[in-house]
């Protein structure tokens, strides 16, 4: 029958959109308002899951976030979602979801066999076998691994959108149960900017469930429909549906998730399917509400046994009947609500067995007088029932309330509604550094010291009745407001008025007997998710592993999706009573980010694909993507590799490259080297301190290459400095360095040397640099310019000019990192473009040839030039470099220090050399390490490692840069790189540099 | 996510911040004067206390301004903050072992 | 006496309902005097306890551990193990340690579930792959398997890998060691622990170190909440923590604390098979037996000790997560948390002796601190022993920092700090 067991009438959901869904294959109807777990029931299925160890058939407990059993696998690729809350899961039409951990089927699953040895599954068997033979254990681990894991990974592309945003309050409210939502009256009334946030997609909390609750003589719901209009109107207040607040950062940042388009039939493609808001608050009123807590008892987890809460959920706000014939079970006055409830829907009521000696309270009292079967002082014992439970066996207890009394009875029954009392919701409030007290009379951690700007309000603070989270969740809001520095006038309107019914009183009994004791008969669950069983909690504690968390550790109890959430507080009593302790001795566990599970792609956000990182591209880029360029990602830069033409190899390109600037010209866009102006009167000064050769008497006009290092002595950065002016100069750093160094100058200037008069301004982005190198380069270049000579003698080697090229304003500065006569031009970056196109139509006659970073690395390494990065790692000094010529005796600068420090001056330190293959077509790898001579198999001393490697179009042959111990001394000797496959090159040491060392092409 | 008093932009997140280490650790005027060891100790040997540490930061995304700051660094709560070159705040010292 | 675990002893146990297990460990009052006093419960100190009874016969040694074992970095990692550094030194050791863990389980009698699945280091650009192949060579050459493999295989060894054109990094190649892998965390502490005891170890939890009493120079007892301990030698594995104890024993460390985290999913079958690691997109993973994801996130780059991170750093690692993974976009997260690293200016260890007679550091690990667990407890009990480093650890020695020798090892860290 559709929906058989829906109540006739009543409840939150919309009759008049039924909806369609499938659950492991078969077709249901549910209605709108609906979660999954709340239409399955409606439709009398309970059986939804397999338990992750045993196998054992489960249902629904609970009809929030704390749920343990209902996962499912929701949706199929490439939107499939594992583990999901059926019971936190809205209803939409179309949803398919089917049972996790199980095959064939739910119904009958062969892991189920793992029941049967489960004597041989305690906690913590794995540590004790496998272990032989040791080869065997990837097999073994094997077929653990796949019979562990719940749900299935998506299998494609997620093709959903997340977005984040940021926002700021004065005071955040998290939860908007009847304290939160007082808490928002109350912070609103002030004027204060206030965000509240519910994971629920209503707003009422546990006023949803309880039809009769009244506030101010009226149903409750109509004052929270009042105070929702009330929020409404207000400009500064913005109430946050389906959004969890998860993590409770320090400096009262808080992370939430509010899930956008998963409830909607229709997904509008261009909604994020979730959004992350980031939210700074000045204060924030912690209304989380509480958790009921299970009952431990002999076989609790049958499907048919749920929450007492729960049960009144379902009945109250899905008007859906979850039994026909219930047995409520609790320890505590509250849960007789629940049997009240199931009278009243027509659920006949076997028994409330009550583990307290007496019924006493509100609620046991209304029942007495409904004439509900009670037996108090008895207990649960064992319950039966292969896929729903069909039976329960109650028995009196001993008057410790540590053993039964007689066998117990069988009762018949298809749902067991259990209250194990309240905890409340503290995560957020642990989360934020706050520290939590035990609470002997409620049972359980409560929050105690806050450790930020928070405030706690209802359930979540142990107020377990409607009119003190009314009045808690008021002043929490005033003195929040009041704090954030708002005006409390008062309330402003009379407080609402309604009546106080909590749980309590209870009786704490964290494990119930049973016939056999807990390990010899049924399983008492502390932990249903991972099968957690009291008998492994004993085994832990017997086996030494005592301290709670070690507990955790070895059973795994609360390590669930859950987060044991409905368990946790029992595991603690457990192990306190087990090792006669306090309960507040033992102590709790860490609660920690998130609350329940958030999805990964909500925190990736927008920053996926492309846009991960930044790209950064030069003023160029778009002419070398026409020119078919192939890239390299240098930091964020995309620089120009290649330019292969008509389907050349890069071997070809490259060469082809590499010749054409050594031959006529080469033209490269130099853009992403970092360039950084210093301005002030003690420029000068600071050069000389931070580079290892000495700036003072550098003319104007002039470039000059520095060397800059660490405090540690090693080789950071290097790069040409110009002086434009007086008290001007103009820096380039390497293209990965760029910000670094700024960063490194900032911090000398900021913080050593304040007394130093200068200005850093980081200039790469507004500036082109395109470098003309090669035989042709001034014949071109004076083509295009009347105002600067360029003479050798007017602008020799290193020295700069300022004038018009192509008509645009340009630095012109004389210098090479090619060997050949080479310009590098600045231009704006806005002409960019055009001076290179000019250059490039100009330059057809001498065949101008675009190269790229690969050409410009075997130009520079056939002359023997450095690479930051490449032929240094941190751990090289300018004496290691050979580069003694830089370093002034003189002066003090970064570095020099540890230059003298011991292990500096030792002869056998790894020194910059060339390599020359024996065989000169064998190109070394880069990385190749060199050995004196090679054995037969490792491991190898190994006295170097090759840095640079690139056949030479110019020698026509291969070179190497290397750096060798004590290599300096060696030249002329062999080496050996053992190469992999077994191949040894043999290779002669030799100078850096290998093409034009006496620098004529350069200086001409 | 911190939230960073900067002394001259006001309370920013602290992704516009990069970190310095310790504050108060003043270059040797004469580095060469130094043995080995007390070099090393400059170099190397930094603070890395459990409870208040005085501590530069630099407001790299914004004012780009260095500035000192005295934090628990257990809490993270930040005391005070002070311009390059200021005498520490008095603040009571907290010790965790 | 001990029992041995097996699958015998477990049959056994079952069918008296598993109510005959032993203790794994005493939990014995603190002695007055000891030869030996290690500070620290970890896998470090608990490894240390276990090498000197076992290779050195030292047996009369108190670990002293002011919370419970291994509740440090111990049980706060992604249980990477692998052995492919870049400086001879490093290798050396971290090599050393991975023999010991290739021996452990059934060295311990505790299944610590070393799981050799292979550890890829990813590339993304020319200099990554320069970097690499440097890796390579040298780890070759020192005996340490490596192997390069280009996008194709790495796609073969780990299909799920994105390497679609046009991604913003895409993976250009690989280094593989086949022999690197995972382990369980908690069970490396419970292991050491349980061997250490049956050589007659004393192991004292929630025992917090209060002082050092030192005289002339040398240390000679420890103050605890449970009294004054009399100590031959005093050695600290403390990570985390190294600099206020060197503080209270009055010497200094190169050392500065980084809050580290690290993030698990919800469990779900098996999807990825090895461990997969990516300096420049700035992510590591792998997948536990329980079926969860087990990613490493970056540090804060403040000091801190609050064992737990901040948002950025978790938005930051998830991104480079769902670069690589696409497919894992829905997949949730379910716990996160910290733990606070030792690291040093070269990012490499300190196992020395100290200014202190008889005063012994262990610490510095970084990021690397659980692979080395074996071969840290290993050398360190010998520096410990013969009041003088292990030729594997001599280059780890405190005064590298005045001499300038340092072991740089920015590069193979997992994630640069």
């Amino acid at each position: 029958m559709p929906q058989g067991f829906r109540l006739a009438e009543g409840g939150l959901i919309d009759r008049a959109r039924p909806l369609g869904f499938r659950f492991n294959g078969r077709s249901y109807q549910g209605y709108a308002g609906d979660t999954l777990a709340s239409a399955l029931l409606a439709n009398g299925v309970h059986l939804v899951a397999r338990s992750y160890k045993y196998h054992r058939p489960r249902g629904i407990v609970s009809a929030g976030p704390e749920e343990p059993n209902a996962l499912v696998q929701l949706g199929r690729d490439p939107r499939s979602d594992p583990n999901t809350r059926a019971t936190q899961l809205e209803l939409v039409e179309g949803l398919a979801a089917r049972s996790q951990n199980c095959w064939p089927g739910v119904g009958f699953d062969v892991g189920a066999l793992n029941g049967l040895v489960s004597r041989l599954l305690p906690a913590g068997f794995y540590y004790k076998t496998f272990k032989w033979p040791a080869s065997l254990w990837m097999k073994y681990e094997y077929v653990i691994r796949h019979a562990a894991g719940l749900g299935r990974a998506p299998g494609e592309r997620d093709p959903d959108i997340y977005d984040k945003t940021n926002a700021h309050c004065d005071v955040l409210i998290v939860g908007g149960g009847p304290a939160g939502l007082a808490a928002a009256l109350a912070a609103a009334r002030t004027g204060a900017r206030v965000v509240l946030a519910e994971q629920d997609c209503q707003l009422g909390g546990a006023l949803l469930d309880r039809p009769d609750e009244t506030i101010d003589g009226k149903p409750a719901l109509d004052w929270v429909a009042e105070t929702l209009i009330e929020l409404g109107r207000n400009p500064e207040v913005r109430i946050l549906p389906r959004t969890t607040a998860f993590a409770y950062y320090d400096h009262n940042y808080l992370a939430l998730v509010e899930r956008v388009t998963d409830h909607l039939g229709e997904k509008p493609e261009t909604l994020p399917r979730e959004r992350l808001w980031k939210v700074r608050a000045h204060q924030v009123v912690l209304a989380t509400g509480a958790i009921e807590q299970q009952l431990v008892f002999s076989d609790n987890d049958r499907p048919g046994i749920m929450l007492a809460g729960a049960g009144r959920t379902y009945l109250n706000r899905y008007a859906v009947k979850p039994g026909s014939r219930a047995v409520v079970f609790t320890n505590n006055d509250g849960a007789y609500g629940a049997a009240l409830d199931l009278q009243k829907a027509g659920v006949s009521v076997a028994a409330v067995v009550d583990l307290r000696t007496a019924p006493e309270g509100p609620l046991s009292e209304q029942a007495e007088a409904a004439g509900l079967p009670i037996l108090a002082e008895h207990a649960i014992v064992a319950t039966r029932g292969a896929k729903r439970v069909g039976q329960v066996a109650v028995a009196p207890l001993g008057p410790e309330g540590d053993r039964i009394t007689g066998d117990g009875e069988g009762v018949e029954c298809d749902l067991v509604l259990c209250s194990g009392g309240w905890s409340p919701t503290v995560h957020l409030f642990s989360q934020s550094g706050g520290r939590l007290a035990w609470d002997e009379l409620r049972g359980c951690f409560l929050p105690d010291t806050p450790a930020q700007a928070t405030h706690v309000a209802g359930a979540c603070n142990g107020a377990f009745g409607l009119a003190a989270c009314l009045e808690q969740g008021l002043a929490a809001g005033e003195t929040a407001a009041a704090a954030a520095g708002f005006e409390t006038k008062g309330a402003g309107k009379a407080p609402p008025q309604a009546t106080d019914r909590g749980f309590l009183p209870a009786r704490w009994l964290r494990l119930v007997p049973s016939i056999e004791p807990a390990g010899r008969g049924g399983k008492h669950f502390v932990d249903q998710q991972n099968d957690v069983t009291v008998a492994d909690i004993q085994l832990a504690l017997r086996e030494g592993y005592r301290s709670i968390e070690h507990v955790k550790r070895y059973t795994g109890t609360g390590m669930g999706t859950d987060q044991g959430k409905t368990g946790n507080v029992n595991a603690i009593g457990i192990v306190a009573r087990e090792l006669g302790r306090p309960l507040p001795e033992v102590g709790v566990t860490t609660f920690r980010p998130p609350y329940t599970p958030v999805t990964f792609g909500v925190f990736a956000g927008r920053d996926v694909d492309d846009l991960l990182d930044p790209v950064r591209k030069t003023a160029i880029h778009a002419w070398h993507e026409r020119a078919g360029a192939l890239f390299e990602d240098v930091g964020q830069w995309r620089r120009p590799w290649y330019y292969p033409q008509g389907g050349e190899s890069m071997h070809r390109a490259v060469a082809r490259e590499v010749e054409a600037c050594r031959s006529s010209l080469g033209i490269l866009d130099a853009s992403t080297l970092g360039k950084i102006d210093i301005k002030g009167q003690d420029a000068a000064e600071l050069l000389n301190r931070v580079y290892t050769n000495a700036w003072s008497k550098l003319e104007t006009g002039r470039c000059r290459y520095g060397l800059m290092l660490g405090e540690d002595g090693m080789v950071m950065d290097d790069g040409v400095t110009a002086r434009l002016g007086e008290h001007h100069y103009l820096m380039t750093t390497t293209t990965g360095n760029a910000a670094a160094v700024l960063g490194h100058l900032e911090e000398w200037l900021q913080t050593e040397w304040p007394e130093l008069q200068v200005h850093l301004t980081s200039v790469t982005e507004q500036f082109a640099t395109v470098s003309i190198a090669g035989p042709n380069a001034r014949r071109l270049l004076g083509e295009l310019t009347n105002d600067i000579k360029l003479t050798p003698k007017a602008l020799p080697h290193m020295s700069f000019a300022e004038g018009a090229v192509a008509g645009i304003p340009a630095r012109v500065f004389r210098i090479s990192f090619t060997g050949e006569c080479a310009y590098e031009i600045n231009v704006p970056a806005s002409y960019g473009m055009a001076l290179w196109q000019t250059l490039i139509r100009a330059g057809e006659k001498y065949d101008i040839t675009p190269y790229g970073t690969e050409a410009m690395h075997v130009l520079r390494a056939e002359k023997g030039y450095i690479i930051v990065g490449q032929e240094t790692d941190g751990s090289v000094t300018p004496f290691d470099l050979g580069m003694d010529w830089i370093v002034s005796k003189k002066k003090d600068f970064v570095g020099k220090r540890s230059l003298a420090r011991s292990d500096m001056a030792k002869s056998d330190r790894k020194q910059l050399v060339g390599l020359l293959t024996d065989n000169p077509q064998e190109v070394l790898p880069e990385g190749a390490q060199l050995v004196e001579k090679a054995l037969d198999k490792p491991p190898m001393p190994m006295i170097g490692h090759v840095t640079s490697s690139y056949m030479s179009p110019n020698l026509g042959r291969s070179i190497a840069l290397a750096l060798v111990k004590g290599g300096r001394e060696r030249h002329g000797q062999k080496v050996q790189a053992p190469l992999p496959g077994g191949h040894t090159a043999v290779c002669e040491i030799a100078g850096p540099v290998f093409f034009d060392p006496e620098g004529e092409r350069l200086r001409g | 996510m911190l939230l960073i008093p900067c002394p001259y932009c006001g309370p920013r997140e602290e992704t516009e911040f990069s970190y310095g280490g310790e504050a108060h650790i003043e270059r040797p005027k004469q580095p060469e004067a130094l043995g080995d060891e007390a070099w090393a100790d400059y170099l190397f040997m930094t603070g890395n206390t459990k409870g208040v540490f005085l501590e530069r930061w630099v407001h790299s995304h914004g004012c780009r301004r260095w500035f000192n700051a005295a934090r628990d660094t257990l809490t993270n709560e930040v005391l005070a903050v002070y311009e390059m070159g200021g005498k520490p705040p008095k603040l009571e010292k907290r010790s965790y072992v | 006496m001990k029992s041995r675990y097996s699958i015998f002893s477990l049959l056994r146990n079952a069918l008296s309902y598993h109510e005959g297990w032993p203790e794994a460990w005493r939990s014995p009052e603190p002695k007055p005097s000891y030869d030996v006093v290690i500070v620290g419960g970890g896998g470090h100190g608990l490894a240390t306890a276990y090498y000197l009874a076992k290779e050195h016969g030292i047996t009369n040694v108190a670990v002293i551990e002011r919370g419970w074992l291994g509740g440090g970095n111990t049980g706060r990692n992604t249980t990477i193990v692998r052995s492919n550094y870049l400086w001879d030194e490093s290798a050396h050791l971290y090599e050393h340690s991975l023999k010991l863990w290739e021996g452990l389980t059934r060295e311990l009698n505790y299944n610590v579930m070393f799981s050799q699945r292979g550890v890829m280091n990813l590339a993304h650009s020319q200099h990554d792959l320069r970097e690499l192949g440097r890796r390579i060579a040298a780890n070759r050459l020192n005996g340490v398997d490596s192997e390069f493999l280009t996008p194709r295989q790495v796609k073969q060894f780990c299909p799920i890998i994105d390497l679609r054109e046009g991604g913003r990094y895409p993976v250009l190649g690989a280094s593989l060691q086949r022999r690197g892998g995972t382990a369980r965390h908690d069970a490396i502490a419970w292991g050491y622990a349980r061997a250490a005891d049956a050589l007659g170890v004393d192991i004292i939890q929630e025992c917090p170190v209060e002082g050092f009493r030192i005289e002339k120079g040398r240390v000679r007892a420890v103050e605890t909440a449970k009294g004054t301990i009399e100590a031959g030698k005093v050695a600290l594995a403390v990570a985390g923590h190294s600099s206020v104890l060197a503080e209270l024993a009055g010497f200094r460390l190169p050392i500065v604390c980084h809050p580290l985290q690290a993030l698990v999913s919800e469990p779900v079958k098996p999807v990825i098979d090895c461990v997969v690691m990516s300096n420049a997109v700035h992510a590591y993973i792998s997948q536990s037996d329980k079926g969860d994801l087990v990613i490493g996130a970056g540090v804060d780059r403040y000091i801190g000790y609050s064992q737990r991170g901040g948002l950025p750093v978790t938005e930051e690692t998830l991104a480079a997560i769902c670069e690589l993974f696409p497919l894992f976009r829905r997949m949730r997260m379910m716990r996160c948390w910290g733990g606070t690293v030792d690291t040093c200016p070269d990012a490499s260890p300190i196992v020395s002796k100290t200014p202190v007679e008889g005063m012994y550091i262990n610490g510095g690990w970084g990021t690397g601190g659980f692979k080395s667990t074996p071969g840290s407890g290993w050398v360190y009990a010998h520096t410990i022993a013969h009041d003088e480093p292990h030729p594997l650890n001599a280059a780890f020695k405190l005064d590298r920092f005045t001499t300038g020798y340092l072991i740089d090892e920015h590069g193979a860290a997992a994630v640069a700090h």
